[in-house]
Order: structure tokens, then sequence, then C-alpha cells
């Protein structure tokens, strides 16, 4: 090993300097590697095992390397929902003294989907949709934080499932840029590159046989951007109404808080005589019912799955005639007698299918069917026995999804 | 085609008091490959996304043509930014990768053909068209990215800073690449770099930026023989001009043993702010090697001979110099530089006795930094 090796890294794992670093990533020995390569890509990326955890290597440029992690960890800061950054590697030779490229180490991210595993013959349009729905509110929570990301397209993000939607994750942040905020025309720009390489995508899917016949890529694509405004409008436009309409401001809070948003500033202004007000919100923060969720159970979950869990949590409450109770204790009890032992009842070599709170969400989807069916409510250990045998047993292994590399998009059979 | 103007153009950032950009004033002509070059913080980037829409202009307008484009959003004003993003899309073709953007907004598809095919010739793509990107080679598939912005025509074409990503043998390769491909095509071009060697190289002209200012403007060799100010002297050029103040003492440039004449117009533009000193500047090649006791020559003590095959540089000092006398480059203010015959280089220890050679010493104000008459 040249002694001239570098790694940058918030907590380094000693491990890492068990990969052969000398070596072209390109021509790394499969026994090192957790998935294998599979088609073209504008950088070399490998996925690796190490220490229990699984991590992507990408090979670029020095500067790149080093702006990309501290994007990465400013984003992890400000908690934008991101891949984390594990290090950066510089000084690599080869035996022969031969200059390598330096590596950006991100770790995988779990349970993630690249957009491609989405779908397995043909992507159906409602997946489509729901992806870019996804994907518009990734993007404007990014811009709410001055990111601008300058190459937005489905195979630069990662999707989680979220109780049936999904939730975006930004993994390549290469050309990104961090700024106090940003002009409309950054983004507005954005936005343009978004419609430009979405559009992109879906024609290459499309040239590959792999949409559906009705699908207008063009149509479909062009959603981000009404999508993107409607969102950014609700969370950043003046309301004004005259002063006896004073419900409105708890009211646009509400919509607000609805959308997944708290609303950390909100802008008062009247006129001069007195006779209307004005309000916008100057702060908003995503991710609502998620820390709501994890203030009370320390859950950490998705969005809509922390929206799915409050209101089963809600559900009990009720049902266990506990509603003047306080809601701590509600969510301790509803935790130990609800969702721990439903959780606990997947068998352990399902558990790499779902995550938990996904699969919470998935059974009582599930559970909701068979009452329907049945005509009365089902209790929950059939319900869960039922899910198990009749949906999870026949579901893929999602927990690591890999070797589909995020940079390009490539066929998953014709490949 | 067109041109492109900046007239008066200022960024100033939200909670700073000092523009990014400080009014800058800048005729690009039609066709032109224009580099903004300068060191990081200089408004260079920032510029450039004035013009792109990225960023506000708050006062000051920009113009592509006759259009003023200062209010207009990005998409909305016919610019290529290069080099965003070239991921190619597998199940398509060539063709179909380098024609996407122009599908998308509806042109017909025999027109699409077209300016596909005319790209394709243009970056020595035309046999491939068909194929699958998976059956290029790492150049080409560049190309096709570069086409994918050739065959939307824009009126401009952006670049910020494209090679830094790339290793130094691929960056020198690039850059020809770009520029022999910028005059072909014929389109207007800016284009962002803190090198100053890929600006003298690429640019059909350069304009040198600090910090929000525009410094210079013009051809790299106008840069090169006639630096305005002793920043652009500084800066251009590698290795870098030697400089140094000096004291003006009977019509002569004065350090340690170091007398040049100056010209009277030279001396009369000098003023009192200048306090009777000038600054003096000579590149390492605007030097002969003479023997001791030739009129206006100077010692120099040799630290260090660099041979390079074609060239040799001497690294030294300013002999007999007293301690707060510093003449130096650019690189390392206390070494002057020396380019001398290959052939027969000095040792280390030696002491060369040096003429600048006439007309090839530069001149600038002790207090402005800018260039005097001669």
């Amino acid at each position: 090993m040249p002694s001239a090796l570098k790694i940058t890294a918030a907590a380094p794992d000693p491990a890492l300097l068990d990969l052969p670093w000398h070596i072209p990533l390109e021509d790394w020995p499969e026994k090192t590697l957790a998935a294998l390569p599979r088609g073209i890509s504008r950088h070399v990326v490998r996925f690796v095992r190490l220490s229990g955890r699984v991590l992507a290597v990408k090979e670029i440029g020095e500067s790149v390397a080093y702006r990309e992690y501290e994007l990465l960890r400013d984003l992890g800061r400000l908690d934008v929902p991101s891949v984390e950054p594990v290090g950066v590697i510089t000084g690599r030779t080869t035996p022969e003294g031969e200059e390598l490229n330096s590596v950006l180490i991100t770790q995988h991210l779990k349970f993630s989907l690249p957009y491609r595993a989405l779908f397995s013959r043909y992507l159906a349009p409602d997946t489509a949709t729901r992806l870019i729905d996804a994907l518009a509110v990734l993007l404007v929570r990014l811009h709410l934080t001055g990111f601008y990301w300058g190459d937005v397209s489905l195979s630069n993000t990662l999707f989680r499932r979220d109780a049936g939607e999904f939730a975006a994750y930004l993994v390549d942040a290469e050309t990104g840029e961090l700024h106090d905020s940003l002009t409309r025309g950054q983004r507005e720009y954005d936005l343009e590159i978004a419609r430009v390489n979405i559009i992109g995508e879906l024609m290459d899917l499309d040239a590959g046989d792999l949409l559906l016949d009705e699908v207008d890529t063009v149509a479909v694509g062009e959603m981000i951007v009404s999508r993107y405004h409607e969102l950014w409008d609700e969370l950043t436009r003046v309301e004004e109404f005259g002063t006896t309409e004073r419900w409105r401001v708890s009211d646009r809070i509400r919509r607000l808080n609805e959308l997944g948003y708290d609303v950390g500033e909100l802008q008062m202004t009247t006129d001069i005589d007195g006779t209307t007000v004005a309000i916008q919100p100057k702060v908003v923060d995503a991710g609502h019912h998620h820390r709501r969720l994890m203030r009370l159970t320390g859950l950490d979950v998705e969005e809509n799955q922390a929206r799915r869990l409050l209101n089963d949590m809600d559900t009990y409450q009720a049902a266990t005639d506990q509603l003047g109770e306080n809601e701590e204790f509600v969510a301790h009890e509803w935790l130990a007698e609800v969702f721990e032992p439903t959780v606990r009842a997947i068998p352990r070599h399902l558990r790499g299918k779902l995550e938990p709170a996904e699969f919470f969400h998935e059974l009582l989807e599930h559970r909701w069917f068979m009452a329907q069916n049945a005509g009365h409510d089902i209790p929950m250990p059939q319900a869960v026995d039922s899910y198990i045998d009749n949906v999870l047993r026949h579901r893929p292994d999602e927990e690591a999804i890999l070797g589909l590399d995020t940079a390009t998009l490539r066929a998953i059979e014709h490949d | 085609m067109a041109t492109v103007t900046f007239d008066h153009a200022t960024r100033i950032y939200p909670g700073t008091e000092r523009p990014a950009v400080d009014a800058l004033n800048l005729e690009v002509a039609d066709g032109e490959f224009l580099v903004l070059v300068g060191p990081s913080g200089c408004g260079k980037s920032t510029s450039l996304r004035m013009l792109a829409g990225l960023e506000d202009v708050n006062s000051g307008r920009i113009l592509i043509g006759d259009r003023d484009v200062t209010d207009v959003q990005p998409k909305d004003r016919d610019i290529a930014m290069v080099f965003q993003n070239y991921a190619l899309y597998p199940h398509m073709s060539v063709a179909d990768n380098m024609g996407f953007a122009l599908k998308i907004a509806g042109k017909p598809k025999k027109e699409i053909r077209e300016r596909v095919e005319e790209a394709a010739k243009i970056l020595d793509l035309s046999e491939y068209l068909d194929r699958k990107p998976k059956a290029l080679s790492g150049g080409q598939r560049q190309r096709v990215a570069m086409g994918r912005a050739i065959v939307r025509q824009p009126q401009v074409f952006l670049m910020d800073e494209p090679l830094s990503n790339l290793d130094a043998k691929l960056r020198v390769q690039t850059r020809t690449q770009i520029a022999s491909l910028q005059r072909r095509l014929g389109v207007t071009t800016v284009y962002v770099t803190h090198d100053q060697t890929e600006a003298l190289t690429m640019g059909d002209r350069i304009c040198v930026m600090k910090l929000g200012v525009l410094q210079q403007v013009g051809t790299p060799r106008d840069m090169y023989d006639r630096p305005a100010n002793v920043f652009v002297a500084g800066f251009i050029g590698s290795p870098a001009m030697n400089l140094g103040t000096f004291s003006i003492k009977d019509g002569h440039a004065t350090l340690g043993d170091a007398a040049i004449p100056l010209t009277r117009t030279t001396q009369e533009a000098v003023t009192e702010a200048d306090k009777g000193e000038i600054t003096l500047g000579f590149r390492p090649e605007a030097l002969d090697v003479v023997s001791e006791g030739t009129d206006g020559s100077f010692a120099i003590d040799v630290n260090l001979v660099e041979e390079l095959g074609s060239d040799a540089f001497v690294y030294g000092e300013l002999a007999n110099r007293k301690e707060a006398e510093a003449l130096g480059s650019g690189e390392d203010d206390s070494q002057v530089i020396v380019r001398v015959d290959p052939r027969t280089p000095p040792m280390k220890g030696d002491r060369i006795h040096v003429v600048i050679r006439e007309g090839q010493k530069h001149v600038f104000s002790a207090a402005s930094g800018e260039r005097l008459p001669e």
C-alpha cells in the first residue's frame, strides 16, 4: 500500500484500508464487490460490503470528490434526504507508481430503489407519476434550503417506499451548489433540467420497450413542472384577506401541516388603514408527521409512513377508550402493544423484503381488504399471518438492490 | 448567432456590501470565443451565471444580440450550458441521444434528422448515428453529449470550468478539441476558467477579472505584451513576469545595483502619489545574458537552474539587494526568473549579468498599479 494514501472521513473505518485502492475501480476483483457492475456510466461506481454495511465507491477527480463530500455533509446537516457520505480517498497509486483517480465513498441507502427497479416488465403510468411527485417534493425541499442541483433526474435519485407512495433521496450532488437562497432563475433552470432529463429517461424506456404504449413521455415529464409549482406556491405564496377573516392564518398553517410541513416563521403584515392582512410563510420545514412520530415513539420513518402510523395510533386511542389520555402515554402503549409485536412477527428470513414501517402500512391495507371481504373486523394476528403468507413471502428482497448505478439508465432484463 | 453585451451589469449578493460583479462592461463579438479568467472570487463564474440567467442582475443590463435578456428566464434565453450533464441513454441510438431535446420541443422529424446529421459530421460521429452508445468509446460518448448542445443551435454556448474534472493529459487534449470545435461551429462562446494557460490557448480574447472588477480585455497577445496593470502582468504568463518596486533616481529605476533607464514620457507620467517609486516588470524571456559592466545590466545570483530541453530557466536573486528590496515573479516574490540558452546554462551559485531587451520592460504606477506610457 503506498504511503501517500489519504483518507478523509468523519468516522473513519479502519476496514477501509483493506480495500484494494491500488487497483483501478474498474478492475476490482469480483470477490470484493457486493454486486456486479452493469451498463455504462459517467463514472466508475462499485458497491462493496464492509463492516456489515454496503458502500458505494465512485471514482472522480480529487477536487470534485472533496466538493461533493462536503456538499453531502451539508445536506445531511440540513436534514435533506440524501445519501450519507462516508469519506474521500486521495493519493491512490498503482504498485508501478501510476496515479489513480480519487474516490468518493457513500453509504448505500437501505431499502432504497433505483427507479429502474420499480418495474419488472413495464413502468406503469401511475408508478411514473408517483415517482415524479416524490421528485418534485424533494426538489422543492432542496430549493427551500438554497440547494441548486444542476442535474436533476430520476437516475440521480433513489426512492424509498413511503406508505404506498415514494420518498425521494438525492444521490448525486456533483453539480450541486449550496447558496443562502436561490434566485428564481436558478430554480427555474433546475426545473428545466429536471423536465428534459425525465423526458429523456422515459423516452429511453420507450426505446427499450419498457414503457406501456399509452404513456405520453412528454406529458408525464412535464408533470414535474406543474407539481413543483403547485407545491412551491402553496409553501411560499402571499395570502391576503380582510382583518375579520383571521381564521385564515390558522387555516394556512393547517394546510401546510397536512402537506407535511411545519411553519417555522410566518410573516404577517397589515396595510396602512388596517383593513387587510397579508401572510407569507418564511420558514417551512418538511417532515411535520415524521417529527411528531419521532418525538412520540422514537421511530424514524418516512413522512407518509409516519402519517399512517399516527393515524393508527389515533384509532388505537379511540378504540381503547383513551381519548382524554396524554398522547405520550398512548404512543408508548401503542408502540408496545401494537407496532412492535406486529413487526416482530415477521420471520427473520423475510425481514430483508420491506422496512418495518412499510410492512406495517401494507399490513394495515391488507387487513382492511380482509375486513371488507369478511364483512367484519379482522384481529391483528390473523391479518399478520395472512399478509406474510399471501403477500410478503412473494415479494423481492429490497434491502440492498445494488448494481444499478444511478448515473445512467439501463435495462434490467435486456442489458 | 449573436453578440453578447454586459452593460454595467452588477451583482450584489444579499447581505454583502461589495458587489460580486461590479458594473461589468463587456462586448463579445458574434462567433467569438471569449474566456473569463481570474483567481477565485474574481466574479468570473458569477458573470457567466448572470448571462445564463441563474444570477439576478441588480443593476445594468445583459443583451444577447439586440435582445435585453436581463429579466428573461434561463430556458428562454437561447443559450446552452455545455458539459452540464452527459449521461447517455442506452436504449436510444446515438442519433436519438443527440436529438431528443428537439423532439421534446416538438420539431418535425425531418428537421431533427438534418440537424443531427450536421452535428454528427462536425463531431466525426456520422457513421455511428444508428448505433447504441454502448458501442462507442469514452471520447465518442463525450462528443455525443456535446452534440446534444450543438443540435439545439443556441445563440451562445456557456462553459464553466468544463475541464476541472479531467486529469492533466485529458485536459490538454479536450482543451484543443473544444477550441477547434468552437471555431468550426462559429457559435459565440463564453468560457470560464481560473487557469491562465487555458485562457491563453483557447480564447480569441481574454477578459481578466479581480474582485468583481474587469481588469483588461484583449487578445492573448495583447494581454501578454501590454498588460494594463500590475495584476494582469503578474497573472498572465507562465512562468510569471518578474515584478519589483524600484526607486526613481536620475532618470533611472533603481533597485540594489540595478539601474534601468526610463524614458522621459514615463518619468512625466509619474505622479506625486507614486512617492518617487515605480513598479517595473519584465518577462523571463525578455532578458539577455551579457558580460559584466554592460550598460543597464544587473547581476543575478543563481539559486536553481530548471532545464526543460527546449528552454532553461534560472531562478535567482538580485545581487547586493537590501533586505526590504524585493524583485521576483508572481510565483515567488524574492526569486527572479530568467530564461537562458539551454545549451549553455549557468551553474547553481554562479553570478550572471543580464539586461532587459529594448522595448520589453513594463512600467506601472507604484501607487495605482496602472500601466505607464513609454
